[in-house]
């Protein structure tokens, strides 16, 4: 019983596809997610005043360094149980939710490292144009601060795509649970644990070599030595 | 408080789980990393596709698909039961992260200065030399920082292992909050934080490392 079966290798596929639309629109909804909630992140650590700062920072680093499956755990169980605020959301929302959440502090450090890249020069030149606060952004500092950050975003969405399985343990019918129930229904799990193996190699494994591509032709173009490898 | 106080207790039961797999897995990850990040550099082609295929396969699935693939497959591939899931934890955590680790490896190693490889050859030194007296004390600098932020990865991937029923601290939260549902909001942020205080000595360490690589470094 316990051994590979090419026969059941085949006929799980079918099975577990049904599930990918799941995972990757998790994946989608919760990188959206993330890239508005990495916004709000950066601009509550542009305030002033050292207080806040010290806080946010903190909040930010509590989140980044806690695991992703127990903030899933908390988003589903546990956020109904509190009074007042609480509601009970979907294993895809609460997963959308503690993902982006969770990704959003990674975005934010990303955004700011972008903003910060942009040299001092350009802000004076700006002020000594006398360019209005939004001119400012629209015109000098953004066009330049957004491209380099392009591909480091890109990272970050295939980094949340391997990630999202973890839901599975919330009940998200994503390939991974699809697996398992397959697994369980036919004794051995090996075959069906493969092909979701299979699934993330294939769509993962090309998606980076892209964003590689990409980084390439962008430092080309910015020629700026700051890559900055990503944290997983 | 009390609330707060039994559940800690609970939970600390957990702890040498979770940080015995977190050392055991660190370890075990730094090791693969040296040795595939430096046989990535090899000169011969079959040994460096080779570990590039290891390094690809690892990086390009998930950690959670290869922990209950290596907790399906490992008894039945090799006919063995290895009797704990423990190691199953450890070699999942070790080989995921000693996959991403290698580049970081690899990435220092290219990042020193092609004059000191040439210095090296000019002195006459045999390739073991130049990598363990000149290059490695170069490169070693610059993977300080990334091999922190890695390990604080390795620590919030410890947390799966209770999904392969080792009792780990998030194992024992779990059985607290099927007793108790209506705690589940401060089990789970007791929880949240017990990783945290395990994580801040590696945050620390982590900018100590941005430090050293920092100092003494033109450019």
């Amino acid at each position: 019983m316990n051994y590979w079966s090419f026969e059941r290798f085949f006929e799980a596929w079918p099975y577990i596809l049904k599930g990918l639309h799941i995972t990757v629109g998790v994946t989608i909804s919760a990188f959206l997610f993330a890239l508005f909630f990495g916004l709000v992140w950066t601009f509550l650590r542009r305030i002033p005043e050292r207080h806040i700062n010290w806080i946010v920072t903190w909040v930010m680093e509590f989140i980044r360094s806690t695991p992703p499956l127990v903030q899933l755990f908390f988003i589903y169980y546990a956020w109904p149980e509190i009074p007042i605020v609480g509601v009970t959301l979907s294993p895809f929302a609460s997963a959308v939710v503690g993902f982006g959440i969770h990704f959003s502090t990674y975005i934010g450090e990303i955004y700011r490292s972008g903003i910060e890249s942009v040299e001092n020069g350009q802000w004076e030149a700006a002020t000594a144009l006398n360019f209005s606060l939004l001119d400012k952004w629209r015109l000098i500092i953004l066009p330049q601060a957004f491209p380099p950050t392009i591909p480091m975003l890109g990272n970050y969405f295939i980094i949340m795509f391997k990630e999202v399985p973890l839901a599975s343990t919330i009940g998200l019918t994503g390939i991974l649970h699809m697996a398992n129930s397959f697994g369980s229904e036919h004794f051995n799990l090996i075959e069906a644990l493969t092909i979701v193996g299979i699934i993330f190699l294939v769509l993962s494994y090309p998606s980076a070599r892209l964003i590689k591509k990409l980084e390439v032709k962008l430092n080309t173009r910015f020629d700026k030595n700051r890559v900055i490898e990503p944290i997983e | 408080m009390q609330d707060i106080l039994s559940i800690s207790q609970e939970l600390s039961r957990g702890l040498f789980v979770t940080i015995s797999i977190l050392i055991a897995s660190s370890l075990f990850a730094y090791l693969m990393g040296f040795i595939s990040g430096l046989l990535r550099l090899s000169k011969h082609t079959v040994i460096r596709k080779f570990t590039g295929l290891y390094i690809e396969l690892f990086r390009g699935t998930s950690l959670i698909v290869q922990l209950f693939w290596l907790y399906y497959a490992i008894p039945m591939l090799f006919g063995i039961n290895l009797g704990s899931n423990w190691i199953i934890g450890v070699i999942a955590i070790g080989l995921n992260y000693g996959a991403y680790l290698s580049e970081v490896v690899r990435g220092s190693v290219e990042a020193v200065d092609d004059g000191q490889t040439e210095a090296a050859i000019a002195l006459n030194l045999s390739s073991f030399q130049k990598m363990r007296y000149i290059i490695l004390p170069q490169a070693v600098r610059m993977m300080l920082p990334e091999f922190g932020n890695y390990t604080i990865q390795m620590l919030k991937g410890t947390a799966l292992v209770s999904l392969i029923s080792l009792n780990d601290i998030l194992y024992y939260g779990n059985i607290l909050r099927s007793s108790n549902l209506s705690q589940a909001p401060l089990i789970y942020l007791v929880i949240l934080i017990f990783y945290f205080v395990l994580a801040l000595p590696l945050i620390f360490l982590t900018r100590k490392a941005e430090d050293i690589s920092k100092k003494g470094v033109a450019n």
